[in-house]
């Protein structure tokens, strides 16, 4: 029985000696993986169009319900994202999400990413339905506008 | 009137010094059983988390004092405060280091001298009872009630092994006052060497005594909610917390008085000695709080009674053979 006691107060005495792993959060973070899933964002073609047309299908995906999106028809004029359509309002409910990444997986152009971003905590309810405005993307990404995909769209006037 | 002066002051050093490394203890204490389980302890309050036992004094005095409905009043506020009192008091009998000589007085370093010292410091200890005891009657609530129940049969059997180690020691030193025990042990050896059995049963009697791991049973969460402190708030709680601690600090100086040599040792001062020693049997018991698991109630009084009991018996019978043939003076 003495042998066991001094085994182990052996093992640990010898993990006084050791590195801690501690890792002193906030000033330094665990490292994430590439594939992290945090933050929503609606990304942008590399010339500042939108790339979410307004499918919806993400908002078919969501287990949660998390996702609401109103389409609305492109003005040919002034178009926010190549084709027809668009999401006029796109909102996500922070606190019904829970990160699983179907919503990114079901994206058709890639236009929603969740990023690493995971520090998302706030005070109220409202604060945390996350509307457009905070969920597009501020730097247009590298996707360019894929060729043959969108037909030329002139309106709908325009096709009478 | 100068030896009155001279009382007030070693009083209140020794008070102030106690609280202060009891409080310092309960950072110590969570920053090396941290450091014994791969992690940081608390380093957020101050430099090594130095404020944090500040922090921790104050959320205790903002919070809440409940005394629940049913409770006996007046024993519910003793309990603490006798427990606190028992703590200090011990700590009072025991020298620091060699006695001090300022203008033209000699005044020894601990707070009382009695001739029967050990004795005495014995009696006080066993007080420690009355606090567990009371509190948890006092509480009216059945956690608290099994678990004073347990604590307190606990402290008492282990306090019958501690006194005949002690027994064992003080004849070998031939002496009851600690200051001539640690005397003896600059001319002879430390007593730790002449007397291993009663060091090792005094060092656990002790971490009984004291509910230190592994006798911890009557005040883990999991077993009692909290035993004897389980419906204290706030400041009273505070204060068997920090009962608790000043035990650990008094077990250590006690160990170190009667088997480590007090404050001998070559270059250093007395008292630095007396700290390093101290600290390094504190360094053990959280060690020991760090390593082992805790002893079932039936384990832990079987132990007491019938391994604890018969060694140190034994070992009193052992040197009481020695010290009659002449070995031991």
């Amino acid at each position: 029985m003495i042998r066991e006691l001094a085994k182990g107060l052996g093992a640990t005495f010898k993990v006084l000696f050791r590195k801690r792993e501690t890792i002193s959060y906030p000033e330094h973070k665990k490292p994430r993986s590439a594939r992290f899933r945090g933050r929503h964002e609606l990304r942008l073609y590399s010339d500042g169009t939108e790339m979410c047309i307004g499918c919806e299908l993400c908002q078919v995906a969501c287990p949660a319900n998390a996702i609401t999106v109103y389409p609305a028809e492109n003005d040919p004029k002034n178009p926010h994202s190549p084709g027809e359509r668009y999401a006029y309002r796109y909102e996500v409910n922070m606190l019904r999400c829970i990160f699983c990444g179907l919503c990114e997986e079901a994206c058709p152009t890639d236009c929603l990413h969740l990023t690493q971003e995971f520090e998302l905590a706030n005070f109220s309810r409202d604060s945390l339905i996350y509307g457009k405005d905070r969920l597009l993307a501020i730097e247009p990404s590298e996707f360019t506008i894929p060729k043959n995909v969108y037909p030329e769209f002139l309106g709908r006037k325009a096709e009478k | 009137m100068q030896t009155l002066v001279v009382l007030l002051v070693k009083s209140l050093v020794l008070l102030l010094g106690l609280i202060t490394a009891a409080a310092l203890l309960t950072l110590v204490e969570r920053k090396f059983l941290g450091y014994f389980q791969y992690r940081l302890g608390p380093n957020r309050v101050g430099p090594w988390g130095l404020f944090q036992p500040i922090a921790d004094v104050v959320k205790a005095a903002f919070k809440e004092d409940i005394i629940p409905q049913d409770a006996d009043r007046l024993v519910f506020r003793l309990a603490p405060v006798l427990s606190v009192f028992v703590g200090l008091g011990t700590f009072a009998l025991i020298p620091l280091g060699p006695p001090v000589h300022i203008g033209g007085l000699t005044i020894p370093l601990s707070g009382a001298e009695p001739n029967a010292g050990i004795l005495v410091f014995l009696a006080i200890a066993s007080l420690s009872v009355y606090g567990v005891a009371m509190g948890g009657w006092a509480s009216q609530s059945k956690y608290s009630l099994l678990g004073s129940l347990r604590a307190t049969a606990q402290m008492i059997s282990y306090e019958l092994a501690l006194g005949m180690a002690l027994v064992s020691v003080i004849l070998t030193t031939g002496t009851l006052v600690p200051a001539e025990m640690v005397a003896y042990q600059a001319q002879h050896l430390p007593l730790v060497l002449m007397q291993p059995f009663a060091f090792l049963i005094v060092f656990i009697s002790l971490l009984a005594e004291g509910n230190r791991v592994p006798f911890d049973l009557t005040e883990a969460e999991t077993e009692l909610v909290g035993g004897y402190n389980t419906e204290y708030t706030g400041m009273r709680f505070a204060m068997f917390f920090l009962t608790e601690y000043v035990a650990v600090v008094v077990s250590a100086a006690l160990m170190t008085t009667l088997f480590l040599g007090g404050w001998n040792g070559p270059f250093l001062p007395g008292l630095l000695w007396f700290v390093l020693k101290t600290a390094l049997m504190i360094f053990v018991v959280i060690w020991i709080r760090a390593t082992l698991p805790r002893l079932r109630y039936d384990q832990l009084m079987s132990f007491g009674w019938k391994v604890l009991l018969p060694v140190a018996a034994l070992n009193l019978l052992a040197t009481s053979i020695l010290v009659v043939i002449g070995w031991i003076a």
